[in-house]
This record gives structure tokens, C-alpha cells and sequence, in this order.
């Protein structure tokens, strides 16, 4: 019998689970590499050197070279590992929310400054479907 | 006999050590953060604790995706804050009671909770950021005024283990503890959250009235609290929110009645909601000691 997956219905979430873990290994496995400075450095003297001792699939190598936040966890990826990469490019959390949802740094900083996105209407998929984007 | 007398629960925020670690916490933007925390240090201080048992997790630090323990008990006689990729943090190396690690590691697994031991371990913001902010500003030439026994619980992978089975490990973990001969004072620590989002499009999701009545409930309806499915959390708290799971392994630690000493709440910290709460077992209830 399939696992219920309950969580499938909310809105710009992706809920790291079992499936998407086993999708996103080798890109993930290759964003906490990074953490180390000795592979910081050789990922600096050639990115598609470095990437190729990784087995990602093309759009996952494409999405790291692209620095496409949003599309790396699309294809499996975690926040938690892609934010070693971000980190590696000199992006914190912070300005890292602010690429992925569109809003750049100083939009998403002054919505956090003034408490955050609120919960309302962005509970559900179809909140979204029916009112756009919160 | 060592005792379990008070549990804190905490966020752990990277922001909130990168804030110490620059010394820019006089800043306009971190002084909400800190103020509620000045009660904190004296408490803390004031507890003259032996031993810190911390339930944290790691970012994907020192556990990559290639082994992912739902529960990892620190047993190593240290442990060094990790590099996580902009250099390890400047705080002191977190030494161990490992004669009690060791007692409550084979304690847990004969109580039926089966539980991985780390005897090699570094250790990321999620444990050194509450011990910065309880125990303030320490350099790496310095030390922690108590030992620390870690507990790493794995919230990246989905799913982290439910409240209920973080509560009963809690309880568990109080067993053991009592169990072991030496007389320590013992302070719990839970930490992570609160209501945050990093991720996606969704990300910078707070949720006031959720946390609140979360810290509420930590004193008025542990159980009903506990059972907490994983889907609320992620649904109202945002999808890292599920990070306060941990603090029900601090809450089963202690008493079923208990006193909240101190609280402190505050949005924002970077992207993530700081919640902060002291609770005490009632002192008539305690054991003279």
C-alpha cells in the first residue's frame, strides 16, 4: 500500500522525504562536499572537473552551474545542502529566500522585519490556485 | 543521584551565533533578540548545572545524506564546533560527562529505545548557538561552564520522529539519568524552531498564533501537545518549523507539572521565529537533595 503523503497539498513546499532523498542524493552529496575548505578550493580551480566525481543527472548539474535555487529542489535537492553551495557563493539564508521566492534580499528582509508571511492563504495548493501567489 | 530540574527550550538560529561571533548584537535589529535572553544567563548561571543534556539537530553538517540516524547519542569525550562552510564558529570545544553518556546510551537501548552512538562527532549552530546564547560570549580559548551531553535527532529527512516518540524518549532519557549514581544536576535543553520556512516558494512563513499556543500547551497540555501531527507543523509552522519535535524529548524529561520561569518570543531572526521558554519541575515535588 502507497504512504499517504498528506503534505503534498501545501503550497511552494517541498517536504524532503524518503522519495526525494533518493532523487537528490548525489546533487545533495555534492552541495555538503563544499563544506570543507579543501573542496572548496578544488571546486573553485574547475566546477565541471569537480562535478564530474558526482553522479547527478544533467538537469541537476545544470541547475548547480545555473545556480538555479528554486530547479535543485525541484530535482531533489535540500535546503540545508544547497545552502552550502549558496554559502560557498556568498549568499546566507537570508539572501537566499529572497532569490527563491522572487522577492530579492531588501523585499523578503523588510517582510521578515515586519513578521514574517502569514500563514493565512498560504495553507493550502488551491489558496494559491484560486488567489495567485501570497 | 542525578536529576533532571529544569528544561530549556530554545531556537538555534545560525544568525543569532554569526550576531555573537561579530559582536554586533547592540545593533537595532538583534537587540529584541538578546534582551530576552538577559534573564536567561543569570538563570542559567544561577542553576550552577553540571551537566547540559542538549537534543539538537544537525543541518547537514556533520551527517551527510549517507547515514541518517533518527537518534545519535554523543558518547566521544569532546566535541568540536564544525566547520559548515564559512569556518567553524569561535567558541569553546564541548566536553562531555562520558561516563554518563555511556550509561544512558546503554540505558536507552535495554529501555527499548534503540539509539545510535556517536563516538566520533563534531557539532554544527544547532548545538552551539543555545549554549551561546544561555551561557553568553565564550572564546575558543575558553570553556563551557558545564559538561554536555549531545542528542542529535535527524528533522532534515522526512520523517523526523513524532512528538509523541520524541516525548516518550524524553521520559526515557529521565530513567536513565536518575538510574545513574553520581550526584549531578542535570538541564535538558530542546531546541530548534519556531515557525520557519528557508526553502522554496512559501519561504519566510511565520506563524505567531501557532507558536504561541505551542509554548502554552508546553505547560498546560504536554500530551495532547505532543501528539502533534507532522503535517501541522509543516502546514502551519513552515516546513523547518518540524524542528520543535525536539523539544518534546525536553518536555518528557521533566515533571508533569511544571513551572514556566521565563519566556521570550521574538520575529524575526534572519528568516525564523526565536522562541525561548525556561520551565521548571514544581520545587515542592522535588527531591531534597
Amino acid at each position: 500500500m502507497a504512504l499517504k503523503k498528506d503534505y503534498e497539498d501545501i503550497p511552494g513546499t517541498f517536504v524532503f522525504d524518503a522519495d526525494r532523498g533518493r532523487e537528490g542524493y548525489q546533487l545533495n552529496q555534492f552541495c555538503i562536499s563544499l563544506r570543507l575548505q579543501k573542496n572548496r578550493d578544488a571546486f573553485k580551480a574547475g566546477e565541471h572537473a569537480y562535478l564530474d566525481g558526482y553522479k547527478m543527472t544533467t538537469e541537476q548539474r545544470q541547475a548547480v552551474l545555473d545556480r538555479d535555487w528554486n530547479r535543485m529542489l525541484e530535482l531533489g535537492g535540500n535546503i540545508y545542502y544547497t545552502s552550502k553551495l549558496a554559502a560557498y557563493d556568498g549568499i546566507n539564508f537570508q539572501q537566499l529566500a529572497g532569490l527563491m521566492t522572487g522577492m530579492g534580499d531588501e523585499a523578503y528582509r523588510a517582510m521578515m522585519v515586519a513578521g514574517g508571511r502569514s500563514p493565512d492563504g498560504n495553507r493550502f495548493q488551491h489558496e494559491w490556485d484560486e488567489g495567485g501567489d501570497a | 543521584m542525578a536529576r533532571i530540574t529544569a528544561g530549556v527550550g530554545c531556537s538555534h538560529v545560525p544568525a543569532i551565533g554569526v550576531a555573537m561571533d561579530q559582536g554586533i548584537t547592540d545593533q537595532p535589529y538583534w537587540v529584541p533578540v538578546f534582551d530576552g535572553f538577559e534573564k536567561s544567563r543569570r538563570w542559567m548561571k544561577d542553576q550552577k548545572a553540571d551537566v547540559v543534556f542538549l537534543v539538537y539537530n544537525d543541518h547537514c553538517t556533520v551527517f551527510d545524506a549517507s547515514c541518517i540516524p533518527t537518534f545519535a547519542l554523543g558518547c566521544a569525550p569532546e566535541f568540536a564546533p564544525a566547520d559548515e562552510g564559512w569556518g567553524p564558529r569561535p567558541v569553546p570545544v564541548v566536553k562531555n560527562h562520558q561516563v554518563l553518556a555511556s550509561h544512558i546510551a546503554q540505558s536507552l537501548i535495554l529501555d527499548e529505545f534503540d539509539i545510535t552512538i556517536m563516538n566520533e562527532m563534531e557539532v554544527d549552530h544547532g548545538l552551539t548557538v543555545p549554549m551561546s546564547v544561555m551561557f553568553g560570549d565564550k572564546g575558543v580559548n575558553d570553556e563551557w561552564p558545564c559538561l554536555v551531553i549531545p542528542l542529535c535527532v535527524n528533522v532534515v529527512q522526512y520523517p523526523a520522529p513524532t512528538g509523541n516518540r520524541c516525548y516518550q524518549l524524553g521520559k526515557a532519557i529521565r530513567r536513565a539519568i536518575e538510574s545513574f549514581d553520581e550526584d549531578l544536576n542535570v538541564v535538558i535543553f530542546g531546541t530548534g524552531g519556531m515557525s520557519h520556512q528557508l526553502q522554496y516558494k512559501r519561504a519566510g512563513l511565520i506563524n505567531k498564533e501557532w507558536d504561541t499556543q505551542f509554548l502554552d500547551r508546553l505547560t498546560s497540555d504536554p500530551v495532547a501537545l505532543s501528539q502533534t501531527p507532522h503535517v501541522e507543523y509543516l502546514r502551519e509552522a513552515g516546513s523547518e518549523g518540524v524542528e520543535m519535535v525536539m523539544w518534546h524529548v525536553m518536555r518528557g524529561a521533566l515533571d508533569d507539572d511544571v513551572e514556566e520561569v521565563h519566556r521570550h518570543y521574538h520575529v524575526p531572526a534572519s528568516n525564523t521565529a526565536v522562541g525561548h521558554i525556561i520551565l521548571e519541575n514544581k520545587k515542592d515535588q522535588r527531591e531534597p537533595k
